[in-house]
């Protein structure tokens, strides 16, 4: 009696065992629906608008006229002058914090700040961009106020994935490296941040990949939304054959570009948006597809 | 060591202490711009006023600064979110980590984390054009800007940050503990239910916390989709504001400084950044427990 009782239970239990395996899996499935739906309604919507003139046009009242030149020239200055800033920086912040930090209460604070400044709104961090850079330092609404927002946005995202990369690499090759007489920075130099490098760029593109996307901080340090114009080539015929002039330009981006011509009632201009996000994701695709192979790569090389 | 080798080192530490102290300087530059316009602001507008009064209207001629219709908007759009994101990221959580075999994880998991990558302009564009017509068809009240809309896309949004945080805290319970559980002839889901979520509780209410975190902070799908109409209501078939989008609708203007509407979103930028503060600490403290007790 008692035993069939049990076999019952274990019967229920197994059954339910299964049941939770196929919600499992169709719950999870769910991501990958939702993400197949997005891309195919975008496709559907914005890829026969995709054209050579759509890339070279500046915006326009007539979406069939409009083009993205200015947004995606824009969102290539960003590009660079974010990397520029949060990566040295941020891999600096990093080595301090793996490699020199003694555990005292400045150390913890330091963790416990940059562990909240990557979870602030990055909206936040365009009302101190507002407030540090376009007001105070008198910078305007240019590339440069908007480049060092977004520097400091992701700057919390570079520390944190150099910090796990230089954690990976094995105390014993520090010591191999002391013990041939290399001094501290010279190990960290020459072993430690080359071993740790495949890493760090994993996921620096990762947070220049995550800045390019980010639309909200821009908007408030006031890129505008209708550019005409390119900011100054930064690269001249004559001597030196560089000039930043084009740092102090107004500017727009892909992603406030999105957003304006969404918030249109036209339809054409839906349209565009769609074609728009197509490129931006374009963008976003090939930078993480180079972050994921890196890390393959270097965990495929690399086994101490 | 020489001399000059020595000056270097010393000079090189220094460096990399100053690029460590930075982050610390953005905080306080965060609070410093922060408070200044606040303090601005509350010079105009009784704190009592602005945390009572049932409208927020300083862009009208006849103003007031309420700043409860903001939050019940911010409120209303997280809860949806929530309700997606939780159950959703849980299931999943435990799916990949108790249940899926390696080839199934293997393609799952990269899919779910592109979810995170998508930028969330595109989110938005994907709530107003694609979702909301899709729940109108179901739900002939909707309007065309709705909380409902944007609040399930986020949910689907914060996901990723849910089920891949949840996942690391169960992947951290000792296996011993997980084959005494077998061992006693448990089933996968009574192990996963009754060792690993109690085991890794911490560390999963830490990825509730922040994915609550993130809700209220996320900005372009509300700005989009929600509507720009502050509204003191918790019914998510209408028009709303949030917080952010606040901050975005009049970003899009031409405020001068100064002025009491540019006040305006640093007071409500504050009031945002003490909300995400406070459930970022908490999410960080508790997933250093989880880390202690475990490592």
């Amino acid at each position: 009696m008692q035993n069939r009782q049990a076999m019952r239970t274990r019967k229920w239990n197994q059954w339910r065992d299964r049941l939770f395996s196929l919600l499992g899996l169709s719950v999870t499935t769910l991501g990958v629906v939702v993400l197949l739906a997005l891309l195919v309604d975008v496709f559907m919507d914005g890829f026969a608008r995709l054209d050579f003139d759509f890339l070279t046009h500046f915006p326009s009242r007539r979406p069939e006229r409009a083009g993205i030149y200015a947004a995606w020239v824009g969102t290539l200055w960003i590009a660079v002058l974010t990397a520029a800033m949060a990566f040295p920086i941020g891999v600096a912040a990093a080595t301090y914090l793996e490699e020199y930090a003694r555990k005292n209460w400045l150390t913890d604070l330091i963790e416990i700040n940059i562990a909240n400044l990557a979870g602030v709104p990055s909206i936040i961090y365009g009302l101190l961009g507002l407030g540090i850079f376009v007001r105070w330092m008198d910078l305007e609404r240019s590339i440069l106020a908007g480049g060092m927002t977004l520097a400091l946005l992701v700057l919390p995202i570079v520390i944190l994935s150099s910090r796990e990369s230089l954690r990976t690499v094995p105390s014993s090759i520090r010591e191999a490296s002391y013990a041939l007489g290399a001094s501290k920075w010279q190990t960290i130099r020459n072993q430690v941040l080359p071993a740790a490098m495949p890493g760090i760029l994993t996921g620096a593109i990762l947070a220049i990949s995550r800045a390019l996307g980010e639309t909200a901080p821009l908007i408030t340090i006031g890129a505008l939304t209708y550019v005409a114009f390119l900011p100054k080539n930064p690269i001249g015929s004559e001597f030196p054959f560089f000039n930043l002039d084009g740092l102090m330009d107004p500017f727009s981006v892909l992603p406030i570009q999105i957003f304006n011509w969404v918030s249109r009632p036209q339809k054409g201009f839906a349209i565009n948006a769609a074609a728009a996000i197509i490129v931006l994701l374009f963008i976003t695709f090939v930078m993480n597809g180079i972050a994921v192979y890196l890390r393959h790569r270097s965990q495929k090389k690399v086994r101490w | 060591m020489t001399k000059p080798r020595q000056w270097i080192e010393r000079t090189i530490e220094v460096g990399l202490f100053l690029s460590a102290l930075l982050s610390v300087l953005v905080t306080l530059g965060i609070v410093g711009v922060l408070l200044f316009e606040t303090v601005g602001f509350f010079k105009t507008v009784p704190l009592l006023d602005f945390l009572t009064d049932t409208e927020w209207t300083p862009l009208f001629s006849e103003k007031h600064y309420g700043i409860l219709p903001l939050f019940s908007g911010t409120f209303l759009t997280t809860s949806i979110a929530m309700a997606v994101a939780l159950p959703v990221g849980l299931i999943s959580a435990i799916y990949l980590s108790e249940y899926a075999s390696r080839r199934v994880r293997t393609i799952l998991k990269p899919i779910l984390e592109i979810l995170a990558a998508i930028p969330t302009v595109v989110y938005g564009y994907f709530a107003l054009i694609f979702v909301t017509p899709l729940l109108q068809k179901v739900i002939p009240g909707l309007s065309g800007f709705n909380a409902l809309s944007p609040g399930i896309v986020m949910g689907i949004m914060i996901v990723p940050i849910v089920s891949s945080l949840s996942e690391d805290a169960m992947h951290a319970v000792p296996a011993g503990l997980k084959e005494g559980g077998y061992a006693l002839g448990s089933t996968r889901l009574q192990v996963a239910t009754q060792v690993v979520l109690p085991a890794a509780f911490s560390g999963v209410v830490s990825s509730f916390i922040l994915g609550i975190s993130r809700a209220v902070g996320e900005t372009m799908i509300v700005a989009i989709a929600a509507g720009l109409q502050p509204r003191l209501t918790l019914n998510p078939l209408v028009p709303i504001e949030t917080v952010t989008a606040y901050i975005v609708q009049v970003s899009m203007g031409d405020t001068p400084t100064g002025t009491i509407e540019y006040q305006t979103i640093f007071a409500a930028g504050m009031s945002l950044f003490l909300l995400t503060f406070v459930l970022n600490i908490v999410s960080y403290l508790l997933r250093k427990r989880f880390r202690e007790v475990y490592d």
